[in-house]
């Protein structure tokens, strides 16, 4: 049905779009991953909390030290992506999905809750992506690729909400979007939709999202993230959380399918762990029948991505103390700009991290309830508990949304008066709501409330022929309505970055021309964000803007970041890119070694004295040509090249290395190419293999000074091997 | 009224610290459940535009025409019979099939006049 993505090649946009028409996602419906309850074991380690591995996958840098092993986390992994073209949130999704993200949610363009209806085609969005058919069933057929390329299910998670939330939620069902955003709390509090409207819509967007699996998640996180103590609100919380939990059961949601939105609602500096741990202690007890989809702190990151991510840590290891169906994972720059590509797979990344890093710890400590930990958790408990009472007690929840009982940023029972307080008679569509006559009639599937269908009727839809949750070819697909805004234009904009041979650096879309420079800068904050925008406008850059300063010392200066686009492009066929040197098996390079008895004389030649590079690639302990069994004699510095051959043809060494370091008057070429006629000279050439190296050095050297190989920068010991066997080899010594 | 309230919660904790972490849990779940019981009703009970529109498009109206299918209907006060009844009353009457009958509400909205009569 789809095709199969080569993992070295691009994904193909263009081919994507084509057929959409017709294209129907061949499963619906949320899926967890799949985690042994023996454990998984990977490379030299058993683990305790992890996943099946992956088909295709990036580990972590340090993986290489350890067979190259991704340990994948038990729990579903998200990452929340949002560049504003559908186009390029889908080459992310792919990136993430390598770095072990599962759950891929795409955050909607600014203001599309307030819009009364569906949108269609694919215009740019702002912070997000207008969310409509052609795009979700364009992004659902990328994740079909992708999951089959990775060898992962990928769940694909947009938001119900809005005034057109049940309309929303059938167009989720109809296209196989796996997990969705559904609280009427969160219309009613941050996007001010009228109370009885949202709650109306909800219930049968909640039973369409039930008949399809549709993973939900709550919004109650929310208020944390809006009150200006977010760790005041922990009762709060739990009364959203208990509402839409109870309200989502009620009208026929499989308990199964219901998540909580929950953070870690506290930060450091603050002595984090006193606030977070008792709160997630406690809503996991009350919670005891729900999952928890735990998402990371946003309310108080900064500009700083390291701050950001030592934040995410603790906020990770909270999770793996209690627990985690889904962890969420913030991107690091949300505190700076839109999310930038490969800060989705850096928030996947300190999970990765942490998680494997962490994993099995409860089976090695365990919480202590008997101390503050289990008094703590109690007492957020009632005051939830007597929150609730309240709410009652004064006449239900519409009448406490009125009363300004909500995102008031004191601790329960307290108040600061801050709270969002609507009024029923008003917020967006008031007055929308209509009572249903008794012959009132919806012909469909997976309605909610009174329905008269016709006695002997089994299934509403059968007095219609089947509706499009059953028939998926009545579904009616609407390509474009804008000519002018749509992903074909941008796609043809874009063309020459994607399919052509130009190449820009990109943060967010393709050709961008996006990046950030990193430095320090010895002046007073305010001086260092003036200088970051005028060295930004001298290096050429458009639009440079300073998204982060850190003041060092308040004289000394400054840690600054800035951003800007490069103008220019580079056409990829002028980049040159050097032939990568095939190194041999260390077992087969040893087994040379040993083969020939190979032996080195080696020394710094002319007037230099530096030793410490030759030192390193000699010695042992430096992983140097000694570890694999080669034998030197080290004839120290300045040494004349004369003096090298003769006391290579003395000890019958196989070859001779030179260092050198001086390149003034290119006297390090000179040195090379003495070392060659000399050999020549006095008729040893064939059988000596003669090598330099040093940092002014390259590998190209050594076809123009005569010499068999030359190093430069990073060359370890095992690189002076390799070419030294290949020439034996090359020779038919070996 | 704030002391007021403020001692009403010291009331009602010196209650709930009396009960056990199991009756605790319950009574939390007893009183989200008797919360929402209103907010279930006012749902099964009512409707919405929107509501109406997720019907028609189930019934395989594109998401342009329901938008308009229902403003016509809720302009004829019809939209307590549901939006997804008025459409199939027009197939009906009209011999037409769903997306066909949409479109004619569409055209003309006297189609709409005495349907429920």
């Amino acid at each position: 049905m789809t095709k199969r993505l080569d993992p070295k090649q691009k994904l193909d946009i263009e081919e994507i779009l084509t057929g959409l028409e017709n294209y129907h996602p061949p499963r619906k419906g949320w899926t967890w991953r799949e985690a042994p309850a023996e454990g998984v074991d990977m490379g030299p380690f058993h683990y305790r909390n992890m996943s099946k591995p992956l088909k295709n996958s990036i580990g972590l840098p340090a993986s290489k030290y350890f067979d190259a092993i991704d340990p994948q986390p038990s729990c579903v992994v998200t990452t929340e992506i949002a560049s504003g073209r559908f186009e390029d949130d889908i080459r992310r999704m792919r990136m993430a999905a390598w770095h072990g993200a599962d759950h891929l949610m795409v955050i909607r363009t600014t203001g599309q809750s307030h819009i009364d209806g569906l949108l269609e085609g694919t215009p740019e969005g702002v912070g997000g992506v207008p969310i409509t058919r052609k795009q979700i069933r364009a992004s659902r057929k990328a994740c079909d690729m992708i999951e089959e390329e990775v060898g992962r299910s990928i769940n694909f998670h947009s938001y119900v909400s809005g005034v057109a939330g049940p309309e929303v939620a059938v167009l989720f069902a109809e296209e196989g979007i796996n997990g969705a955003h559904q609280d009427p709390q969160y219309n009613v509090l941050y996007r001010n939709v009228n109370m009885y409207r949202s709650f109306v819509d909800a219930a049968e967007a909640k039973k369409v999202m039930n008949g399809a699996r549709i993973f939900q998640i709550d919004g109650a996180h929310n208020a944390n993230a809006t009150a200006k103590a977010g760790w005041l609100v922990m009762p709060e919380l739990m009364v959203q959380h208990g509402i839409n939990c109870a309200f989502s059961a009620a009208v026929g949601m499989d308990k199964a399918l219901i998540g909580l939105s929950t953070v870690p609602p506290n930060a450091s500096p603050a002595p984090k762990l006193w606030y977070d741990l008792p709160y997630a202690v406690a809503l996991r007890d009350f919670f005891s029948e729900y999952k928890m989809r735990a998402q990371q702190n946003t309310r108080y990151i900064e500009a700083d991505i390291e701050e950001a991510i030592r934040t995410h840590t603790v906020d990770t290891l909270i999770s793996m103390l209690t627990s985690a169906d889904i962890q969420s994972t913030i991107t690091p720059d949300e505190g700076r700009n839109v999310p930038w590509h490969y800060n989705n797979i850096r928030g996947v990344q300190t999970v990765k991290q942490t998680w494997a890093a962490l994993d099995g710890i409860k089976e090695l400590l365990s919480l202590n309830y008997a101390g503050p930990l289990g008094e703590m958790a109690r007492d957020i408990k009632i005051r939830a508990v007597a929150f609730l009472e309240e709410i009652i007690a004064i006449g239900g929840y519409f009448a406490a949304v009125e009363q300004g009982f909500f995102v008031d940023s004191a601790k329960y029972p307290e108040r600061n008066g801050d709270g969002i307080a609507r009024s029923g008679k008003g917020g967006v569509a008031a007055d929308s709501i209509v009572p249903r006559d008794p012959d009132y009639l919806a012909p469909v599937c997976d309605h909610f409330g009174y329905n008269a269908v016709p006695e002997g009727v089994d299934h509403a839809c059968d007095l219609i022929g089947g509706c499009t949750l059953c028939k998926p070819e009545k579904i009616v697909y609407i390509d474009e309505l804008d000519p002018e805004d749509n992903a074909n234009k941008r796609l043809e904009a874009t063309y020459p970055y994607r399919k052509g041979t130009l190449v820009k650096p990109e943060a967010e879309w393709a050709g961008d021309g996006t990046i950030l420079m990193q430095f320090f800068v010895p002046l007073p904050e305010d001086f260092a964000a003036a200088y970051g925008v005028e060295m930004g406008k001298r290096l050429g850059l458009e639009d440079p803007q300073v998204v982060n300063i850190q003041v060092m010392h308040p004289a000394e200066g400054c840690f600054v970041e800035v951003k800007g686009k490069v103008a220019f492009d580079v056409d990829v066929r002028m980049l040159k890119v050097p032939e990568k040197e095939v190194i041999l098996p260390e077992e087969e390079l040893r087994a040379a070694v040993k083969q020939v008895g190979l032996t080195v004389v080696a020394g710094t030649v002319g007037e230099d004295e530096h030793s410490v590079g030759l030192r390193e690639i000699l010695d042992i302990k430096h992983g140097g040509i000694e570890k694999y069994g080669v034998k030197y004699h080290y004839l120290g510095t300045s040494v004349p090249v004369s003096k090298l051959i003769d006391a290579a043809i003395e000890t019958g060494a196989h070859a001779i290395l030179i260092s050198t370091i001086i390149s003034h008057n290119d006297v390090h070429r000179a040195q090379m190419r003495k070392l060659a006629d000399l050999c020549v000279e006095r008729g040893i050439r064939d059988r000596m293999i003669l090598i330099a190296g040093g940092t002014q050095v390259n590998r190209e050297m050594a076809a123009e000074t005569g010499l068999d190989a030359t190093f430069g920068r990073g060359t370890k010991g095992i690189h002076v091997v390799n070419a030294m066997v290949k020439v034996l080899k090359a020779r038919g010594v070996l | 009224m704030t002391e007021d309230r403020i001692a009403k919660f010291e009331e009602r904790r010196a209650r709930l610290e009396q009960l056990s972490d199991e009756e605790l849990k319950g009574r939390f779940w007893e009183l989200c459940n008797q919360l929402v019981e209103p907010m279930v009703d006012l749902a099964r009970t009512h409707t919405s535009p929107s509501i109406e529109r997720s019907v028609l498009l189930r019934m395989g109206v594109d998401s342009v025409t329901s938008q308009g299918v229902v403003n016509r209907v809720l302009e004829a006060g019809l939209l307590g019979k549901g939006a997804g009844h008025v459409v199939l009353k027009v197939a009906g009457k009209r011999g037409l099939d769903i997306p066909a009958a949409a479109a004619l509400i569409l055209e003309d909205k006297a189609v709409l006049q005495g349907l429920f009569g």
